[in-house]
């Protein structure tokens, strides 16, 4: 597996576009850096870009990719090895070279502007959105074999996650005002990866406004040890749960 | 060597391979003919693993193949079309599968030296001429010294020279004991190096005979004419 | 250089003993310490006749019930400290023109029926305290009916990690009385930094109240009072200021009062009151306005707040000019249509607008109120959807065709510059 993984990487590394993809990073991070006048506010202009950009381009890039490498896979098939080592390998060479990217990219920037636990929980919730977005990719993939399929159902995935659905929970919160809200806000935002790694970075930095009651109560569930990982443990689900969908899928349809 | 019994395979509404059966023995060349979208391709890619079967078995040895992997090691395959990752070498690409393949004894690097693959190792492959491909095909179809090897339409994109090294390693190979499954559509070529002829039709076997029973049968001379007449017959 | 330093301490050294030298001219001096005549300080207290100074001169008193009867000075030297034991009350003045100096006066426990004191005074005038240190006490320094008193650079300290509100006091309280100063105290650590009730025409200057579990400052029906350059800190809700009138509140620094029900400062049923030149600084809210009416809200900073400035429908005539609005979550948020309240010539960061004609002033108004801050009065929880590009996106929109938010609360003249308020005067002048 590693060996496999080893030649996607390579491949990818080929490709280029993962090492404009780090420049651009880079010099949006650096950019926002010296732009913002605190290093808290390069942190949030930071925020909206790792949760708007980070999954398109994760969910673009593993979408294309994955057709891309029908030809490898063949190959790969007709060998003496298991399908799943094939499909895990490609997801593998694929989420840690993007991840690599964003480490690089905005990990190191964010270290040295703005060093600190709040920094880190953002590095960690983009690379969390990369793993999610590529397993979100690899599904609509296998979905379908018609690549501009595929990509059209990766952006709509996209789409949904990081805009429709803000504007589907807030015109629900907006029509049920009349009923205590809470924890049905809670569920719902578990229901969206791109809003759970959004809150657990601001509950660690626009506290302020965020501490009416709801803000004081998902301080209280975010802000504990148990909170912060059962998030990431919701964040592994969003992870794991369209990968292992997507490699069953995999295994059981013609190449 | 390998048994197949009631497969069954559909595209939608297309029965490709309508409840086939059929052994294969070691020691053969086995030409697999047929018009086009017969199932040629899509048997053998059952075969391989590329392609799952909608039902029936396939056995290897007496054991059945679906939802494993280690059979493969026994397989040689040469696609119709190679089609391999642009940007890796021939190097990387040969590298590779002997990795996968680690527990290959025997490594049979003949066909790389008669192509002079070596010479071009360091080529990109998506820089190679069809041709070309195929020899690397050819030779990593072989390499692993596989008991069974499956080559669809070989010599299609070779020149004669090329084409008749590939011939000769066949026969070389058969001696040996190997069973070697060839989809072809040139009957001479057929005539050359097959011992038996299968025919598809419609996803199932139209006729299965050694070449020389197949020209008693028909009465002539020729392959290709002895199956052209056999097929109108049945018509 | 030395020469005039040491001439300075001694030039104080001399006014000091003047200073206290001064009642020996009116009154026999009572000392109290280990090897004096006296060793209880309620002992020295009793025998005081009017006009006395009682002196203690360092060490530890165990005593409490310490009743102060006439008119005399209590100073203490070298850091006395009276330990009451959790025994009740420790110092008790039922007389006026009473100075209190340079005590250290710890322990009083929790009582619900007394409201026990380290220092009480009860209807009578012109009482001084000191610069005394107040520790672990239930309530700090009491005034109930003292009028014209002096409390001035003490420090009163509660403990009050892990304890509900009601089983604090308040560090200074002041019930009924007129004519107070309250300047220079540091309060920390009780239910209210300084509570007034009743309270009129008094000065509250100087001070810093701060990790008080509720209010760091709490009035009610106090009226004519003037607040001055305090600072309010890290106060489990901020300031309030209910029932009142005619108050001025300048210079003062509200910050870090954050939490669920926190407020730099909390307005309620207030008039005819000036508040300016305040800093409001990452308080979840900087200002929340109910039913208050005619308050001039000028020359302020309200910068990091999560809500700058809730203004509920029930606020009428309330003028915001000149204050500057920086990296708040919301600049201005109302459950309504408040009407009669005017916006002008304040600096908002995130107005986009321009000034062709160079005027230090935008041509296009700034509508402070956003589309999401309104839905996020109406539903709470839809504050977790902060920073979604949704959010951004439905703000945007509504900007460019403002259907919801209310008309009435615009700033026509929003500025495009930032005010220094120390040196921008002239532009303020001008802008007059």
């Amino acid at each position: 597996m590693k060996k496999i993984i080893k030649y996607v990487l390579y491949d990818i590394v080929r490709n280029k576009i993962v090492v404009a993809y780090t420049l651009f990073l880079l010099l949006l991070s650096v950019g926002l850096f010296n732009l913002g006048s605190s290093p808290e506010k390069g942190l949030l202009s930071l925020l909206n870009l790792v949760l708007l950009t980070v999954p398109l381009i994760s969910i673009v890039f593993a979408t294309t990719h994955f057709y891309n490498s029908y030809e490898f896979m063949e190959l790969l098939v007709s060998q003496p090895i298991k399908r799943s080592k094939i499909f895990m390998s490609e997801y593998l060479g694929v989420t840690l070279s993007l991840s690599a990217a964003l480490v690089i990219g905005m990990g190191i920037p964010v270290m040295l502007f703005a060093p600190g636990a709040t920094g880190l929980y953002l590095v960690l919730t983009g690379v969390f959105i990369t793993f999610i977005f590529v397993a979100l990719a690899f599904l609509a993939s296998v979905l379908t074999r018609d690549k501009a399929k595929g990509i059209g159902i990766a952006l709509l995935l996209w789409f949904y996650f990081a805009l429709i659905y803000d504007g589907i929970v807030l015109f629900i919160l907006y029509s049920f005002a009349d009923y205590p809200l809470e924890y049905a806000t809670l569920t719902m935002t578990a229901l969206n990866p791109v809003d759970l790694g959004r809150i657990m970075v601001l509950l660690n930095l626009d506290v302020s406004a965020l501490m009416g009651y709801t803000g004081a109560l998902y301080k209280s569930i975010f802000g504990s040890m148990w909170g912060i990982v059962s998030a990431f443990g919701v964040m592994l689900l969003w992870v794991t749960i369209p990968l292992i969908t997507s490699r069953n899928i995999f295994q059981k349809r013609d190449l | 060597m390998i048994a197949i019994e009631n497969l069954s395979k559909t595209y939608g509404k297309l029965a490709v391979l309508d409840n086939l059966s059929v052994r294969f023995e070691g020691g053969r060349v086995v030409s697999i003919i047929g018009p086009n979208g017969a199932g040629k391709t899509t048997m053998s890619k059952c075969i391989l693993g590329i392609v799952l079967p909608d039902s029936g078995d396939i056995k290897f040895k007496g054991e059945s193949i679906l939802k494993k992997h280690a059979y493969r090691s026994q397989i040689g395959y040469m696609p119709q079309i190679g089609k391999y990752p642009e940007n890796m070498k021939i190097r990387q690409v040969i590298e590779m599968v002997r990795d996968i393949r680690k527990d290959a004894t025997v490594i049979d690097e003949e066909l790389i030296g008669l192509y002079g693959l070596q010479n071009m190792y360091d080529k990109r492959m998506g820089s190679l001429s069809g041709g070309t491909k195929q020899k690397v095909s050819a030779a990593l179809a072989f390499m692993f010294d596989p008991q069974v090897l499956i080559l669809d339409e070989p010599t299609a994109g070779l020149d004669p020279i090329s084409a008749e090294i590939l011939k000769c390693k066949i026969l070389k190979e058969k001696k040996k004991g190997k069973l070697i499954l060839i989809t072809s559509h040139i009957m001479s070529e057929v005539e050359e190096v097959a011992d038996e002829v299968m025919c598809l039709m419609d996803g199932s076997v139209k006729f299965h005979d050694t070449i020389t029973e197949i020209k008693q049968q028909a009465n002539e001379e020729r392959l290709s004419r002895a199956i052209a007449k056999i097929m109108h017959e049945e018509d | 250089m030395r020469n005039l330093s040491k001439n300075i301490v001694v030039w104080t050294a001399c006014t000091l003993v003047w200073l206290l030298g001064c009642p020996l001219a009116f009154g026999d001096t009572l000392k109290v310490c280990n090897t004096c005549e006296y060793h209880s300080v309620k002992e020295a207290v009793r025998k005081a006749k009017a006009g006395d100074v009682v002196l203690v001169d360092g060490g530890v008193y165990l005593e409490s019930g310490i009743e102060i009867t006439q008119p005399i000075s209590l100073i203490g030297r070298n850091n006395p400290v009276i330990d009451g034991r959790n025994s009740g009350q420790i110092i008790t003045i039922k007389s006026s023109n009473v100075k209190l100096e340079g005590f250290t006066v710890q322990n009083v426990a929790v009582s619900y029926m007394r409201d026990d004191a380290a220092i009480r005074v009860a209807d009578r005038e012109n009482i001084q305290i000191l610069n005394n240190t107040v520790l672990n006490t239930y309530f700090g320094i009491y005034l109930q009916n003292a009028d014209n008193s002096v409390v001035k650079g003490n420090v009163v300290k509660g403990v009050n990690t892990g304890k509900i509100e009601s089983a604090l006091g308040n560090a200074i309280h002041v019930w009924r009385t007129d004519g107070a100063e309250i300047s220079n105290n540091r309060v920390e650590g009780h239910r209210d930094g300084i509570y007034f009730e009743y309270v009129t025409n008094s000065l509250v200057h100087e001070n810093t109240s701060e990790r008080n579990n509720r209010y760091g400052l709490h009035f009610m029906f106090s009226d004519g009072n003037v607040y001055t350059r305090n600072i309010f800190r890290k106060n489990g809700a901020g300031v309030a200021v209910m029932y009142t009138r005619d108050i001025r509140m300048e210079h003062n620094t509200f910050e870090d009062n954050w939490g669920a029900a926190a407020y730099g400062l909390l307005l309620k049923d207030i008039s005819q009151s000036t508040i300016r030149n305040n800093t409001f600084r990452r308080n979840t809210t900087g200002i929340y306005m109910e039913s208050s009416s005619r308050l001039h809200i000028e020359g302020n900073d309200f910068d990091r707040n999560g809500w700058a400035i809730r203004l509920l429908a029930s606020c009428i005539q309330d003028t915001f000019r000149l204050n500057n609005f920086t990296a708040n979550s919301f600049d201005v948020s109302t459950n309504g249509s408040p009407t009669m309240n005017l916006f002008e010539q304040n600096y908002w960061d995130k107005y986009t607008g321009y000034d062709l004609n160079k005027n230090s002033v935008g041509d296009v108004p700034y509508r402070p109120v956003s589309l999401y801050s309104m839905l996020v009065e109406r539903v709470p929880p839809s504050v977790m959807f902060m920073r979604s590009f949704m959010v951004d996106l439905l703000d945007s929109i509504e900007r460019v065709m403002p259907s919801f938010i209310p008309e009435t609360l615009i700033d026509e003249s929003p500025l495009m510059k930032k005010i220094n308020h120390d040196s921008d005067r002239k532009l303020v002048q001008n802008l007059r």
